[in-house]
């Protein structure tokens, strides 16, 4: 039996039943990743997978959009409906197609590179706007397709290919970034921690509003600093940490903490503050905006014209 | 002999309300069926500077503004220095007779010096007065203007109305009593029309094609889409946007777009060049996108409110790479309305992105239309896809979404439909969008994937008219043009016939993909051909040129901010048909 096209609305979504998982194996890609053996970001391919499997959703049902850059390759690594658009322009497409059919399930992937530099415009708005959407960066603090160059993460005084003195740049923190932004489930997960990042990600997933998940994923090829050993000796998690993630500023100040203890976990969630869908008039009903019929009504027509004269 | 038609025109400082009493007296005109062209000079100030208003109107179809003014009305002293002096015997200047002096008007122009103080208790009130005055002297009766007001101050009672319609009855009155009215009358043919703005037109032409989601960022002379887009929005059901940056704006529509909405967005050049990636990737990726260039004078922040047909080349050269895409120039505010839907159905059947290259001459211009003309429903071809309206699914099976076509076209299957997941790359791609550029690149692949894109284009160029010769047989001289400088041309040559010139006109609207042969074959017989365009470099001549190898003998081009005259296209056709010269660059006469 054919299954419907994903022109629910938004109600209709979230009132549904939870469904039985699906295998992983649902959500192979038609490629296989390329990226470096050992690379941080088959981790979090791998967590996505099982999430979306976990939830029961159908490959149909999720878009999977991306920029450019190693981790942006995974659209590819997926089966559901992907993007793999410009450098840095992920968001702002996403939030056109969460708009545009805001029954599909809309999950952002990239790099900090694509997200926190050539993309920050974009991130910091799609924030403010609460799309529904999960956006989730391998954050890897270089750029690796490009062969190790400094990026917006890069500690201060990290040698890279650009920076070969060390860079003298504070790099951008993401979590306190998108909790004053206006995002409203932010999250930071380690590649290395699969369990615990694909219970982020489920719930990134079936939170309303914009959900951020910032992930370690390391470069194995070109950060030697920030290593999978790196993470692994000193992420904690949060909810080890007794922090409440309702907590605005609380949420902020862990953002902050950074050193020989970081924090990994649910950092902010506020479930109130209602999605851009959700505050769109035009969206109220008549479901999702593609699958709306063209045809103009003689009265509107009308009525444009009465304007006019 | 051609009809009467009148002038008016309105200056003063931005702030004084030069706009009200214009669009008061274009709906007065259109409401008696009569046609009108304006055009508003303006300059990047909200108070102050010098802003002109010219309308005309006439029993027949009104093609641009017009060489000469009829009337006068300057609100301010600037205005009437600058404009007096201009104005022919048999024309009148209308004004407060308190406030300004009519210095250096030539005999036979009527001074109309209106007692403004003493018609109405407040400057509120003072166009309201010379409007009705303009009404009586060229023989159009108060009634209509008085049941305007009555409408327009309803909602503030009937003491504002009866104030208003006092104030315009004085106005009607007392131009009666002490001026000359014109030696005609502007009819009513009893056939009402509608006006609007060419950015009005480009609104709706979106609606008429089905547009769902409309984003922008603010940038003259745009801006008026996504106003007009932004109050309709609830009415119509269509989602507008107003975005972080035209980068934003163009990004945010393809997402749209790929789900199945018609999406579009509207922006100036400069926004435009911010746009030009993203255009690739729309190609690349193959989602039909629409995207409206405004033009206004460049480069870089350039004259934010004056026209010019400046960026050509940037919409031919926008993004890297070799890409299909559409564009094309409407030839007036009208044919804005008709070329989005044309534009959509076209992107959509070759699902590619298309360019709509306006400027501001008719975005910001306004113009009468028969509302028969505006077809809200006209025919919508939404091309090859898979999972909307309704269609049947097939099950997916053996689905690739780029795959080898004739057409070059392939079915793409929107978001959410079963069986059919797929990724569409900006990275170049095989037949099931799987990414060839990493790993293996096959370059015979690669190749075959190019000629398949590019091939779109020869199916599209079957679907659009090609530009057809109008004017004298056998002319001495053949105007080319190309998008919004159609009206003025086409005035142009009709005055040059009545001067004994025989000129024909060709103007283009679609650049690409272009008729070539159909262009070959219209200007093989021409004896000169002089192309007009609104730029300093010839980006049309040389584009001509290069397409279709053919030369042009001379040109007219202006590039001083404002739009062309008729008279402005005549004096360069007489210059090249003496020999004087082979490029005649006007310049506007009037500081505006």
């Amino acid at each position: 039996m054919a299954e419907p096209a994903i022109t629910e609305t938004r109600t209709a979504l979230v009132n549904r039943p939870r469904r039985a998982p699906l295998p992983v194996k649902e959500f192979k890609g038609k490629a296989d990743p390329d990226w470096c053996p050992g690379c941080g970001d088959f981790g979090v391919l791998n967590a996505l997978k099982s999430a979306v499997a976990e939830l029961g959703l159908r490959p149909h049902e999720v878009l999977t959009i991306s920029g450019i850059g190693c981790s942006s390759n995974l659209p590819g690594y997926i089966n559901t409906y992907g993007m793999h658009t410009l450098h840095g322009r992920a968001l702002a497409v996403a939030t056109g197609a969460q708009l545009g059919n805001h029954g599909l399930k809309v999950v952002v992937t990239g790099g900090d590179g694509d997200g926190f530099g050539i993309g920050g415009n974009h991130f910091v708005h799609a924030m403010r706007r609460n799309v529904d959407l999960t956006y989730i960066v391998m954050d890897n603090q270089i750029y690796g397709l490009t062969t190790g160059q400094v990026s917006p993460t890069s500690r201060k005084g990290m040698k890279t290919k650009s920076t070969p003195h060390g860079s003298v740049e504070n790099p951008v923190n993401a979590i306190p970034l998108a909790i004053v932004c206006g995002a409203t489930y932010v999250a930071r997960g380690f590649s290395g921690q699969q369990k615990h990042l694909i219970e982020l990600i489920k719930g990134a997933i079936e939170h309303k509003g914009f959900a951020f998940v910032d992930v370690f994923s390391p470069c194995v090829t070109y950060n030697k600093e920030n290593t999978h050993e790196f993470f692994k000796q000193r992420t904690r998690k949060l909810e080890e940490m007794g922090h409440d993630p309702s907590n605005f500023h609380a949420a902020i100040e862990k953002g902050g903490l950074w050193g020989d203890e970081i924090p990994i976990g649910l950092f902010y969630r506020n479930d109130e503050a209602p999605a851009l869908d959700e505050m769109e008039p035009v969206l109220a009903e008549g479901g999702s905006l593609s699958h709306r019929p063209l045809d103009v009504s003689a009265d509107n027509a009308r009525a444009v014209v009465a304007e006019l004269m | 002999m051609a009809q009467r038609d009148f002038s008016v025109g309105i200056g003063g400082a931005a702030g004084q309300g030069v706009a009200t009493p214009g669009t008061v007296l274009a709906k007065l005109f259109v409401r008696r069926g009569l046609h009108v062209n304006a055009y508003n000079a303006y300059q990047s100030i909200i108070r102050g500077g010098h802003t002109f208003l010219t309308i005309r109107t006439g029993e027949a179809p009104v093609r641009c503004m017009g060489d000469e003014l009829d009337m006068l009305i300057p609100l301010n002293q600037d205005t009437m220095d600058r404009h007096v002096r201009r104005m022919r015997p048999g024309s009148a200047v209308l004004f407060d007779q308190g406030k300004l002096k009519p210095e250096g008007a030539a005999e036979g122009v009527q001074l109309c010096p209106l007692p403004l103080a003493q018609l109405a208790t407040t400057p509120l009130h003072y166009n309201t007065a010379a409007v009705a005055a303009v009404l009586r002297l060229v023989g159009v009766e108060c009634r209509p203007f008085e049941q305007m007001l009555a409408e327009q101050f309803k909602r503030k009672g009937d003491q504002v109305v009866a104030e208003n319609v006092a104030v315009a009855r004085a106005g009607y009155e007392y131009a009666g009593a002490h001026f000359r009215p014109y030696p005609f009358a502007l009819p009513d043919t009893g056939k009402p029309l509608a006006v609007a703005t060419g950015n009005e037109c480009l609104a709706m032409g979106g609606v008429a094609a089905g547009v769902k989601f409309y984003c922008a960022y603010p940038m003259s002379p745009s801006t008026g889409v996504l106003m007009w887009m932004a109050r309709h929005a609830r009415q119509l059901g269509i989602m507008v946007r107003q975005v972080e940056d035209e980068i934003g704006v163009i990004n945010m529509a393809i997402g749209a777009a790929h789900t199945g909405c018609r999406a579009l967005c509207a922006t100036s050049g400069g926004g435009f060049a911010l746009m030009t990636e993203a255009l690739g990737a729309a190609a690349m990726m193959e989602i039909p996108v629409v995207c409206i260039n405004g033009q206004r004078a460049g480069p870089a922040t350039g004259v934010p409110t004056k026209t010019e047909q400046g960026d050509l080349w940037q919409v031919l050269g926008a993004g890297q790479g070799d890409y299909p895409r559409l564009i094309a120039a409407p030839l007036s505010i009208a044919d804005c309305f008709h070329t989005i839907p044309q534009m959509f159905n076209l992107a959509d059947r070759f699902q590619c992105p298309g360019i709509v290259l306006a400027d501001l001459l008719e975005s910001e211009g306004f113009s009468s239309l028969d509302p028969a003309e505006l077809d809200f429903n006209p025919p919508r071809d939404r091309g090859e896809v898979i999972g909307l309206d309704g269609q049947p699914v097939p099950s997916g099976e053996d689905y690739a979404r780029y795959r080898e076509t004739q057409s070059g076209v392939a079915p793409r299957a929107v978001p959410g439909t079963p069986g059919h997941a797929h990724v569409v790359a900006t990275d170049e791609h095989d037949e099931r969008g799987v990414l060839i550029s990493d790993e293996f690149t096959d370059p015979h692949k690669r190749q075959a994937i190019m000629e398949r894109r590019q091939r779109k284009m020869d199916g599209a160029l079957a679907l659009i008219d090609p530009p057809r010769l109008t004017g004298a047989e056998d002319a001495q001289v053949t105007l080319v043009g190309w998008g919004s400088t159609w009206g003025v041309i086409d005035e142009a040559v009709e005055k040059l016939g009545q001067e004994g010139i025989r000129a024909n006109h060709l103007q283009v609207k679609w650049m690409v993909p272009l008729h070539v042969e159909a262009i070959q074959q219209a200007l093989g017989k021409a004896r000169k051909i002089v192309i007009v365009e609104n730029n300093y470099s010839g980006q049309f001549a040389r584009y001509l040129r290069s397409e279709t190898g053919v030369v042009a003998d001379a040109h007219i081009r202006k590039y001083d901010g404002e739009p062309f005259l008729p008279h402005h296209v005549v004096e360069g056709v007489r210059k090249v048909l003496a020999g004087k010269t082979k490029k005649y660059v006007p310049v506007h006469e009037i500081r505006v």
